[in-house]
C-alpha cells in the first residue's frame, strides 16, 4: 500500500533521476524536514539542543563521512577523531586569522583542509589492504592530537592549550560563542547536515559512488573492468574527510564551543563513529542518522530513564547503561546483522504489501 | 659519544623487554582471530575483567556487593578471607571459561557465518557489557595486585653491566618476570597447539572452517576452547600490567599498545604477535630517545602506528601474517 | 521510532516538573565510572556527605534543605555538557565539574547562565581574575599557586638556594598538566634552576622511556602533575629507579590514596601538596560517623570517608556551603538564586575561627575573596606518606604562593581571553 511502484509515471529524465523516485518516500521527507526546520526550531530548548539534537547532528555528518569511506568504498578508517581534529583547528586557526571571514566559509575551508589531509594519509590504502588499512588512519589519529598538543601555533600560544570559538555572526545572528541562541545553532547545524546529506546521497548513487561500491565489492575486478583504483580509493578519502571536516569544524565551533585535543578528539571518537555506521548500517546514508541516533540518544535515553525515572543510584545506574547498552549491540546484530537501515529496508518492504500480503 | 651509546642499549633492552607486554596482550588478540576470524575488540575489558576476578578473589571481595547494598540497604563488602595466589588464579580461569561458553552460546553461535566487520562490533557490544558488569560485580575503585611478582630495579645486571661497561643498566625484575612468562606461555600454545588432539583441530579450524567442519571438528567447541586460552592469555596481560598501575579500568586501555604489534606482526601469527612486540618496543623507544628532546616528547603513540605502516608497505598482510592471494 | 521519542518527552518532563517546596540545589558533576573512577567517586562521597550532614543536623542552611544533584559524566565532556543542560533549569546555584576540560567547557555557557562554577584547585587559573571571569571561581588555590608553592617547598629544603639544582617535571600531556609550564620557567628564571620537561602521554601506563631519562639526565627534585592510573605508575617507576620519595613532589590532584597504595611500601615518603587537612581526626567526622554514616545515609559505598579525595569534595561543599550562608545573610532571603549566590561566593571570607566552628580547626587556609580576586589567597600545605602506618601526614605549615609573579602572568591570560571574547573589564 505504502511505497508503491504502482502507479508512479516519470514524464521526463529529471523526474526519474530525482533524489527519492518513490512519491510517498518523497513526501514523507518533505514532512521531516518540514518538522525539523519549521517545527523543532520553536520548541527547542537549551536541553534539547545542546545534549540531544546539535550531537545527534554533528555525529551523523562524521558518520555520513566515514560511511562514505567505509560503507560505500570498504576502506576501514579508525582515523576519524584525529580528522575530525583537523578540522576543528583549521576552523579555529580560520576564524582567529580572519576575522571577517564567514562562519560559513571557515567551516568548507576546514572540510578543504582536512580533505587533502585525508588524500594523503589514504596514499597507503593503494598498497594496504582491509583491516591492515587501519594502521595508518590509526597512526594519523594519533600524530594529530599530538601535534595540535604539541605545536603551540595551532591553539594560538594560549596558556592552556584550550581552544575557544569566538562569537561570529550569520546576517547579524551569533551562531558561535556562549551568547549564540540553541535555535539558531540547531538550525545552522541542520542546514548543514541536510545539505551534505543530499551530497551524500547524489555522489554515493552516481558514477563516483559506483566506482567506490565496485571497489568495495572486489577491487581486483573493479580494476579489470575499467575502474581505477587510485582514483575511486583517494576520491573516497577525500570527500569522506571533506565531510568528517566539516562535522569536527561543528563539533568545535557550534556544539562545544571550546575543546582540548587529547580529550575532545582521542581515539575513542574514532571508534564510536565507527560503532554507529555498523550499527546504522554500511553503505546506507539513512544508516549513518540511525546510527548516530542510538549511540548519542541511547545512553542519553538510559540515563534520563534510569537516574531520572526511576530514581536509581547515578554509578549503578552508569554500570547498567553501559552493560543495556552493550547488550542491545549484540542483540541488534543477532538479530539483523546488517544494521538498523537493513532492518528498516525489511520494514519498507512489509509496508509495500501491506494490507494485502499476497499483491504482487 | 661512547656514553650515548650506552645509553641507546639501555633503551633498546627496556624496550624489548616493554615490547614482550605487548605481545601479551597481542597474544589475546592472535588466537582468536586465527582461529574465528574475529577481530576481539572486547580483549583488553577481558584483561580488566580477570585481573578484578583476581584481585576480588584474593580479597574476599563479594560480587555485585554495591548493588546488593543498594537494593536491601545492607551493608556487605567482604567475605572476610583471603585466598592464596594460587587458588584464586585457578577460580578466575574458571570464570574465564565459564565466559567462553556464555560468549559463545548467546553471541558466537547466533553469528555463525557473518561477515569480519559484524563479529567486530559483536565483541564492541560485548566490550561495553563486560565493563559495565566488571565494574557492578566487584567496584570501581583502584585495587592493588600483588601476586608476589618481584618489581624494582634488578641489582646484580645494574652492578654486572656497571663493573663490565661503566655504567649500570637499568632493568626492572617485572619485566624479566614478564619474558620469562611469555616465553613460557608461547612454547605452551605451540605445543598445545602442534601436538595435542585439541590443538590440531584448532589448526584445521583456523585453515578453512568449511572442511574441518566436514571432518566432523565441532567448531561451537573450538570456540569455547578458543575464547578460554584468550581469557587465559588476558588474565596472565591484567596481572603483569596490573602490578605496574593497579587493578582500575585504565586497564582496559592496553588493547590500544596491542594494535600497533598487531599490525606490524600480522593478525594470524603468534610467532609474528611477540617480533612485533620486540620490533614496536624497541622502535618508540628508540625514537623517543633520539628525537624526543628535539620534537617535544611524548612521541610513543603516534610513532608505533608509523613504524607498523612503514613495515606494512613493504609487507601488506604484516611481517608474518598469512600471504594475500586474490582472485577475480 | 516514534515510540522511542515518545519515552524520550516523557522523560525530559518528569525530569522538567517543577519544584514545590524551597531548595538549594546544589550539582555535582561526578564520575563515578570511567578511567578516573577510582578518583571521581571518593570525591563525590564527600560532597554529597557533607550535605546530608548539614540537612540532617542542622536541617539545611538557613533552614532551608540542601539537595545534591549528583549527575554522571565519566570525565567526559560531552556528558558533562549534557549534565550541565540537564539540571541547570533546577535553580542550580553553583556547578562543581570536578575536571578541567568540562570547567573550560562550562565557562562561556555558564557565564552567559549567570550561574557560578567552583573550580576548586582546578580549571582554568586565569579565571582567578575576578574582573574578566565574572562567574568562575577557583578559590582557594589554583594551579600556578601550586606550582609556586612546591617550589617554595623545594627552596625551604634548600635554605633558600637552589640556583644550579635541576628540578624535572613529569606532566600528563595535556591542557591540564601544560598548566604549570609557563610559571614553572618564570620561576625559574628567579630562582635561577634548571627546568626539565617530561610528558606523558594519556593514560600513561607505559612510562618506561620517561624514567630512564630521568635516570640518566638525574633530576634533584622531581615535580608531578598527572592524574588518574599515570600518577601510580610514576610513583611506581621512581621507586624502580630508585628516586629518592622525598624529592618527588605531586600536585595535590596527584596526592591521593589511590597513587600511593598500588605502589605498596616503597611509595614510602613520597610528597604530595594538600590543599587541606587530612585524615578523619577533626571534630565534625563525629558528627559525619553519627548524622551520615551510622544513619546509613552515606553516599556511595560508604567506605571513603577520610581520604584524602573524600576531603577534598567536603572541603568543596564546605566552601559552597559557606557562600551560601554569605549570600542568605547578603540578600536577607533564605531560599537564593545563582545570582544571588555568585554574590555571595564573591563575598566569602574563611577565618580560622569559622573553620573551628566548624569542627575543622587548621583543615584550611583562612582566605576571603573579592570582585577582583576569585582565586582565594593561594596557600597550600605540603603532605607526605607514610607507607606504613598506610596514611598521609601534613609536614609543612601552610605556604603562601609568590603571588606577584603569578598575578602578573593572570593578568596576561586573562587580558588575552579579554580580547578574544571582547569582554569589558568590572569591579
Amino acid at each position: 500500500m505504502f511505497y508503491r511502484e504502482a502507479g508512479e509515471f516519470s514524464t521526463s529524465y529529471r523526474d526519474d533521476a530525482q533524489t527519492f523516485p518513490i512519491a510517498f518516500d518523497r513526501r514523507r521527507y518533505y514532512l521531516v524536514l518540514a518538522v525539523g526546520f519549521g517545527v523543532i526550531p520553536f520548541f527547542i530548548n537549551d536541553y534539547w539542543a545542546n545534549a540531544v539534537l546539535i550531537p545527534f547532528l554533528v555525529w551523523s555528518m562524521a558518520a555520513l563521512g566515514l560511511n562514505i569511506l567505509t560503507g560505500y568504498c570498504g576502506q576501514v578508517s579508525l582515523g576519524t577523531g584525529g580528522f575530525m581534529a583537523v578540522g576543528a583547528y583549521s576552523c579555529y586557526k580560520l576564524m582567529t586569522a580572519f576575522p571577517g571571514l564567514n562562519i560559513v566559509f571557515c567551516i568548507l575551508l576546514a572540510g578543504l583542509i582536512t580533505a587533502l589531509v585525508g588524500v594523503l594519509f589514504g596514499l597507503p590504502s593503494l598498497r594496504i589492504k582491509g583491516f591492515y588499512l587501519a594502521v595508518a588512519t590509526l597512526a594519523a589519529q594519533f600524530f594529530f592530537v599530538w601535534l595540535f598538543n604539541k605545536v603551540p601555533w595551532f591553539y594560538n600560544y594560549s596558556a592552556s592549550g584550550q581552544i575557544n570559538a569566538p562569537e561570529r555572526t550569520l546576517l547579524g545572528v551569533a551562531i558561535t560563542g556562549p551568547n549564540a541562541d540553541s535555535a539558531v545553532k540547531y538550525l545552522f547545524c541542520l542546514a548543514f547536515v541536510v545539505g551534505f546529506a543530499w551530497i551524500a546521497r547524489n555522489l554515493t548513487r552516481g558514477s563516483v559512488g559506483r566506482s567506490w561500491m565496485a571497489i568495495r565489492d572486489m577491487d581486483i575486478a573493479a580494476e579489470i573492468i575499467g575502474i581505477d583504483p587510485y582514483r575511486a580509493k583517494l576520491s573516497a578519502f577525500g570527500v569522506s574527510s571533506f565531510f568528517v571536516g566539516v562535522s569536527g569544524a561543528l563539533f568545535f565551533g557550534i556544539y562545544l564551543g571550546a575543546v582540548e585535543v587529547t580529550e575532545a578528539f582521542g581515539i575513542n571518537q574514532s571508534f564510536l563513529v565507527l560503532f554507529m555506521i555498523i550499527i546504522g548500517g554500511l553503505g546506507s546514508i539513512f544508516g549513518s542518522f540511525a546510527g548516530a541516533a542510538f549511540m548519542v540518544l541511547m545512553p542519553v535515553l538510559l540515563k534520563n530513564i534510569l537516574v531520572g525515572g526511576l530514581d536509581w543510584d547515578t554509578a549503578i545506574a552508569t554500570h547498567f547503561e553501559f552493560v543495556i547498552v552493550g547488550g542491545l549491540i549484540i542483540f541488534f546484530l543477532i538479530v539483523e546483522p546488517h544494521g538498523i537501515s537493513q532492518l528498516w529496508r525489511i520494514i519498507k518492504e512489509k509496508l509495500r504489501l501491506w494490507p494485502f500480503p499476497h499483491d504482487h | 659519544m661512547h656514553e650515548q651509546l650506552l645509553f641507546a642499549l639501555e633503551v633498546s633492552l627496556n624496550g624489548l623487554m616493554t615490547g614482550v607486554l605487548y605481545s601479551l596482550v597481542a597474544l589475546g588478540f592472535v588466537l582468536i582471530f586465527k582461529a574465528s576470524g574475529v577481530f576481539n575488540y572486547a580483549q583488553g575489558v577481558m584483561a580488566l575483567f580477570a585481573a578484578l576476578t583476581l584481585v576480588g578473589f584474593q580479597s574476599g571481595q563479594v560480587p555485585f556487593a554495591h548493588l546488593i547494598n543498594a537494593v536491601f540497604g545492607s551493608n556487605i563488602h567482604h567475605f572476610g578471607w583471603h585466598l592464596p595466589v594460587i587458588l584464586s588464579i585457578l577460580l578466575t580461569l574458571l570464570v574465564m571459561v565459564l565466559l567462553a561458553v556464555v560468549i559463545e552460546k548467546l553471541v558466537l553461535k547466533h553469528l555463525i557465518n557473518q561477515e569480519p566487520i559484524v563479529l567486530f562490533m559483536a565483541t564492541i557490544g560485548l566490550a561495553y557489557f563486560l565493563e559495565g558488569f566488571g565494574d557492578l560485580m566487584w567496584g570501581s575503585e583502584i585495587k592493588r595486585l600483588d601476586v608476589g611478582i618481584p618489581q624494582g630495579i634488578s641489582e646484580s645486571i645494574e652492578n654486572f653491566t656497571f663493573e663490565s661497561l661503566g655504567y649500570g643498566f637499568f632493568i626492572d625484575r617485572l619485566d624479566i618476570v614478564a619474558t620469562a612468562v611469555a616465553a613460557v606461555l608461547v612454547i605452551s600454545l605451540t605445543v598445545f597447539s602442534q601436538y595435542s588432539r585439541v590443538g590440531r583441530a584448532l589448526r584445521a579450524v583456523a585453515d578453512d572452517h568449511q572442511a574441518a567442519l566436514s571432518v566432523g571438528i565441532s567448531l561451537r567447541y573450538i570456540w569455547v576452547v578458543v575464547w578460554s586460552v584468550a581469557g587465559f592469555v588476558a588474565l596472565v596481560a591484567g596481572i603483569m600490567w596490573g602490578a605496574k598501575s593497579g587493578v582500575q579500568f585504565s586497564l582496559s586501555l592496553i588493547a590500544l599498545k596491542a594494535l600497533p604489534v598487531l599490525m606490524l606482526g600480522g593478525f594470524t601469527s603468534i610467532p609474528g604477535a611477540i617480533i612485533g612486540g620486540l620490533i614496536i618496543g624497541v622502535g618508540e623507544k628508540l625514537f623517543e630517545f633520539l628525537m624526543g628532546p628535539l620534537i617535544g616528547g611524548a612521541t610513543e603513540n603516534w610513532f608505533a602506528y608509523v613504524l607498523a605502516l612503514v613495515f606494512l608497505v613493504f609487507r601488506p598482510q604484516g611481517l608474518f601474517g598469512e600471504r594475500i592471494i586474490e582472485r577475480v | 521510532m516514534k515510540l522511542k521519542t515518545a519515552v524520550i518527552v516523557a522523560t525530559a518532563m518528569s525530569l522538567c516538573a517543577p519544584v514545590a517546596y524551597a531548595e538549594l540545589v546544589v550539582p555535582w558533576l561526578s564520575y563515578r565510572t570511567g578511567p578516573y573512577s577510582p578518583s571521581g567517586i571518593p570525591a563525590a562521597d564527600g560532597f554529597a556527605d557533607y550535605f546530608t550532614l548539614l540537612n540532617e543536623r542542622d536541617g539545611g542552611i538557613g533552614g532551608v534543605p540542601v539537595r545534591v544533584l549528583d549527575c554522571e559524566t565519566g570525565y567526559n565532556t560531552q556528558k558533562g555538557v549534557e549534565c550541565y543542560e540537564a539540571t541547570k533549569g533546577e535553580g542550580s546555584l553553583v556547578y562543581s565539574p570536578l575536571s578541567t576540560g568540562i570547567t573550560y567547557q562550562l565557562i562561556p555557557r555558564a557565564t552567559a547562565d549567570g550561574i557560578p562554577i567552583h573550580s576548586m584547585g582546578y580549571g582554568r587559573t586565569a579565571a582567578a581574575d575576578g574582573t574578566i571571569f565574572s562567574h568562575i571561581f577557583n578559590f582557594p588555590a589554583h594551579y600556578w599557586d601550586g606550582a609556586s608553592i612546591a617550589v617554595k617547598h623545594i627552596l625551604s629544603l634548600n635554605d633558600g638556594d637552589i640556583s644550579g639544582k635541576k628540578i624535572g617535571l613529569v606532566y600528563h600531556n595535556s591542557a591540564y598538566g601544560k598548566e604549570p609550564i609557563r610559571t614553572l620557567e618564570e620561576f625559574s628564571e628567579k630562582h635561577g634552576y634548571e627546568l626539565m620537561l617530561i610528558p606523558v602521554d594519556h593514560p600513561g601506563q607505559e612510562q618506561k622511556s620517561q624514567w630512564l631519562e630521568i635516570r640518566r639526565e638525574k633530576p634533584d627534585y622531581l615535580l608531578m602533575w598527572g592524574w588518574g592510573v599515570m600518577n601510580a605508575v610514576a610513583i611506581q617507576e621512581a621507586a624502580n629507579i630508585r628516586f629518592p620519595m622525598e624529592n618527588f613532589i605531586g600536585i595535590w590532584w596527584s596526592g591521593s590514596e589511590n597513587d600511593v597504595l598500588p605502589v605498596g611500601e616503597r611509595a614510602h615518603g613520597y610528597k604530595a601538596l594538600a590543599l587541606h587537612g587530612v585524615g578523619n581526626g577533626f571534630p565534625v567526622f563525629d558528627d559525619l560517623q553519627k548524622f551520615v554514616v551510622d544513619a546509613g545515609m552515606a553516599a556511595g559505598a560508604g567506605d571513603q570517608v577520610g581520604t584524602v579525595l573524600y576531603n577534598r569534595g567536603m572541603y568543596g561543599a564546605l566552601l559552597i556551603a559557606e557562600a551560601i550562608k554569605t549570600a542568605q545573610e547578603i540578600h536577607g532571603v533564605a531560599d537564593i538564586t545563582p545570582a544571588m549566590m555568585r554574590d555571595g561566593m564573591e563575598a566569602l571570607e574563611i577565618t580560622e575561627e569559622k573553620m573551628t566552628a566548624l569542627g575543622l580547626p587548621n583543615f584550611g587556609p583562612a582566605f576571603a575573596v573579592s570582585c577582583e580576586n576569585h582565586g582565594g589567597n593561594g596557600i597550600a600545605m605540603v603532605q607526605q606518606w607514610d607507607a606504613e602506618n598506610g596514611e598521609w601526614n601534613i609536614i609543612s605549615d601552610m605556604i603562601q604562593s609568590d603571588k606577584e609573579i603569578i598575578n602578573r602572568l593572570i593578568m596576561e591570560d586573562s587580558a588575552a581571553y579579554a580580547a578574544e571574547n571582547n569582554i569589558e573589564p568590572r569591579c
